[in-house]
């Protein structure tokens, strides 16, 4: 396949690995964080640990937008669904995140609740068009990739004047996550936590740019490198962040120039600005609440806010204590140190969000990577 | 004198009616649809029996028998539909066991109103389907349900076939060591019924591959009879199919993923998708295991034959008391290939 093989070649990952293994230094240890949950899905999916030297450890970050969303905002759009007559549009990852009582709106929809998986945003403006007698809410979740589209939905909307569409917003925004965990105090105070370098977003870096990591690189003194998807941008990467390291350097770098500038998509981002404000706080799975954090519907666009609408509340739901996904979420644990890992939570029947999704790092272990422990 | 002809019935509108509640009914209505179209589509000896059951002379030996329901969506894909998938479904089932497939049933479940002239197309292809296969569909039933408690059609099929001495095919015969062989190019049905669906709709030149495998399986039986186990990769595609077969023999199992033949299409399409063709479904591709020193032979057999002549050896069975499918990714690392999570695409067969 055209465009993508050649960032899957294997003999140059071998290059990539030699490289790596030969300027890594043996005396000390590399913890690198990948933020994306896509990154995570690639370094699983194609076995990039296998070609990295022991002393280059990968940790899982808390860039997959399933994963981060609170159990209550879940109960919240299953809340929406039972309303009679209501429509709920979601992307599939959702449909099967655990919230209250094991309840999903996998199994909302099993007891007759009309929940429908779109794969964009306009799928649902189309639904609302095509049922105008029915309420039809889009369940918005993700970070600065998907809030564009959202941000289109909306004014389309209000274009077409269609008076049964709204939004559930639950967009979150990277950077504040990052400099949370940079901030935790299992980083700061603690030590239990090493993060000596990033690996950067690919997709939401192509929307915000490379500019928002400069902070980072400066204030935290941590390396970033702004990589692709692909199993090579993955490796590169890495020997970016390893070469940083050796040279004491802590710079924002972008491996994905391909499609990621410094200033990012502006007509996105003057979207984004136009229809949505930040939240003062907002809670996040794991990460527990994080300041101007996320993104609520700006008073113009009231009228197509779902929880102004529907008066939706605010309703927290405690994680299971055994779940590890909190740790796990920051890169404190690891899935295998999780209970509940692989036994009762599984993909089929996931306990936490972090087996939700595929870019959740232990659904990643769990369908790709698992056989290390057990060999061990 | 009168010119009214006695026993005179309107011939059905195959081209504006639709089907109604008294095509189930039982009564003439129903007799009339079964005369015009079941009886004369299908039309055999035992059919024409018109009793309740088909009599047949039974070959001694093993019988198999199976059974499969069709419920795709939508009911014409590129490259088939509803009609000859539900009979290559079936025969292909049969066929996994080495068996050669003797007789078809099909029952029918039809929603109010579905146009006739689908219906005829529908039945028109399982026939054509049955005789090209040369196995007969020898009973069968209808019903219908009201307009909203169906979705067109659905169709269930079952054969009977029966296993030549000395072959014993079976899911919990892989032994470590063993070679995995794959018929052809895999992914092929279920990107072609994606193409069309409402919410997703991508044009693409894939046609979907259903098709009976008997006539491969026959051959492949030929040159190798000791082959270990048979199966078609359909809902949950290559990767589902090994687990199972993982689990039911108690072994591992390494694939080696730039051996695997997938059309480039199917790639990209998956790629886009957010979907691993190794889950995606198959309705005219086998996957074989059998003793490493007979692999050769077999995959020479299964290329001489139309249906394989993109087979390929896919990779091994290992020890594994884990009983992990594993894959060399192209890329160099190694990898689970897991059961099938949830569903990735439902209603494709």
């Amino acid at each position: 396949m055209k465009y993508v093989d050649e960032f899957r070649d294997g003999a140059l990952a071998r290059n990539i690995a030699a490289n790596i293994a030969r300027e890594a230094d043996p005396r000390r240890s590399y913890h690198l964080m990948e933020f994306c949950g896509g990154h995570t899905h690639a370094i699983s999916r194609y076995g990039i640990a296998d070609l990295l030297p022991a002393n280059v450890r990968m940790i899982h970050g808390p860039g997959c937008p399933v994963c981060v969303l609170p159990a209550g905002r879940v109960e919240n759009g299953i809340q929406l669904a039972q309303m009679p007559g209501l429509i709920l549009c979601c992307y599939g990852d959702l449909l099967r995140v655990p919230a209250a009582n094991g309840m999903s709106l996998l199994k909302a929809k099993a007891h007759g609740a009309d929940v429908r998986m779109v794969y964009s945003s306009a799928d649902a403006v189309k639904i609302a068009q095509e049922n105008p007698q029915r309420q039809v809410v889009f369940f918005a979740i993700g970070f600065e990739t998907t809030t564009p589209p959202t941000a289109v939905a909306i004014k389309q909307a209000q274009a077409l004047d269609l008076k049964n569409f709204s939004v559930f917003c639950n967009h979150v925004l990277t950077p504040s996550a990052i400099s949370h965990i940079l901030q935790s105090p299992e980083i700061r105070q603690l030590g239990v936590l090493t993060l000596d370098g990033f690996i950067g977003p690919a997709h939401v870096s192509t929307v915000i740019g490379s500019r928002p990591y400069e902070y980072f690189a400066e204030e935290f003194q941590k390396p970033v490198v702004i990589a692709g998807f692909e199993p090579l941008d993955v490796m590169q990467a890495i020997l970016m962040l390893v070469r940083q390291l050796n040279e004491g350097r802590a710079e924002v770098e972008n491996e994905f120039s391909r499609a990621v500038t410094r200033d990012g998509n502006i007509k996105a981002q003057l979207l984004v600005a136009e229809v949505f404000e930040l939240r003062r706080v907002f809670e996040w799975r794991g990460l527990g609440p994080v300041p101007y954090s996320a993104l609520r519907i700006k008073s113009q666009y009231a009228d197509y806010d779902a929880e102004l609408r529907f008066q939706i509340p605010a309703v927290s739901i405690p994680d299971n204590r055994a779940c590890e996904c909190g740790a796990i979420l920051r890169g404190v644990k690891h899935p295998r140190d999780c209970k509940l890992f692989g036994t009762v939570c599984t993909p089929d029947n996931p306990v936490g969000s972090c087996m939700v999704s595929s870019e959740g790092a232990c659904a990643a272990h769990y369908s790709y990577g698992r056989f290390r422990e057990k060999a061990s | 004198m009168s010119t009214v002809k006695h026993n005179y019935t309107r011939p059905l509108d195959f081209k504006q009616g639709r089907v109604d509640m008294t095509h189930g009914s039982g009564g003439r209505a129903m007799a009339q649809l079964i005369d015009e179209l079941f009886l004369a589509a299908f039309d055999n000896e035992f059919l024409r029996q018109m009793n309740d059951q088909a009599r047949f002379p039974a070959p001694s030996g093993r019988m198999v028998m199976s059974t499969d329901s069709h419920v795709v969506s939508p009911l014409f894909f590129p490259g088939g539909d509803i009609g000859c998938l539900s009979v290559h479904g079936t025969i292909n089932d049969v066929a996994m066991s080495g068996a050669k497939p003797l007789y078809l049933s099909a029952s029918f479940i039809l929603e109010e109103g579905f146009p006739l002239a689908d219906l005829r197309r529908i039945v028109e292809s399982m026939a054509q389907a049955a005789r090209d296969a040369g196995v007969p569909i020898v009973t069968g039933d209808t019903k219908v349900v009201e307009q909203g408690k169906g979705d067109g059609v659905f169709i269930t099929t079952t054969g009977i076939g029966v296993v030549p001495n000395g072959v014993n095919i079976s899911g919990e015969r892989a032994r470590p060591g063993d070679k995995i062989l794959v018929s052809g190019m895999l992914g092929d049905h279920g990107v072609a019924v994606m193409s069309l669906r409402e919410n997703l709709t991508f044009h693409t030149s894939i046609q979907s591959d259903t098709a009976a495998l008997h006539g491969l399986v026959a051959a492949m039986v030929a040159a190798v009879p000791d082959i270990h186990v048979l199966r078609d990769p359909t809902r949950g595609g290559l990767a589902t199919t090994l687990n199972e077969i993982a689990r039911q023999s108690a072994v591992g199992m390494m694939l080696y993923e730039n051996k695997i033949p997938i059309r480039e299409q199917v790639k990209a399409a998956c790629e886009f998708l957010g979907l691993d063709p190794l889950y995606v479904a198959n309705e005219g591709k086998l996957a074989a295991i059998c003793a490493p020193e007979d692999a050769d032979r077999l995959l020479q057999a299964m290329r001489a034959h139309p249906l394989g002549s993109e087979a390929a050896i896919v990779g091994e069975v290992i020890e594994d008391q884990h009983h992990f499918v594993q894959m060399e990714t192209a890329f160099g690392g190694r990898r689970v290939v897991d059961w099938l999570t949830g569903e990735q695409l439902p209603r494709i067969c």
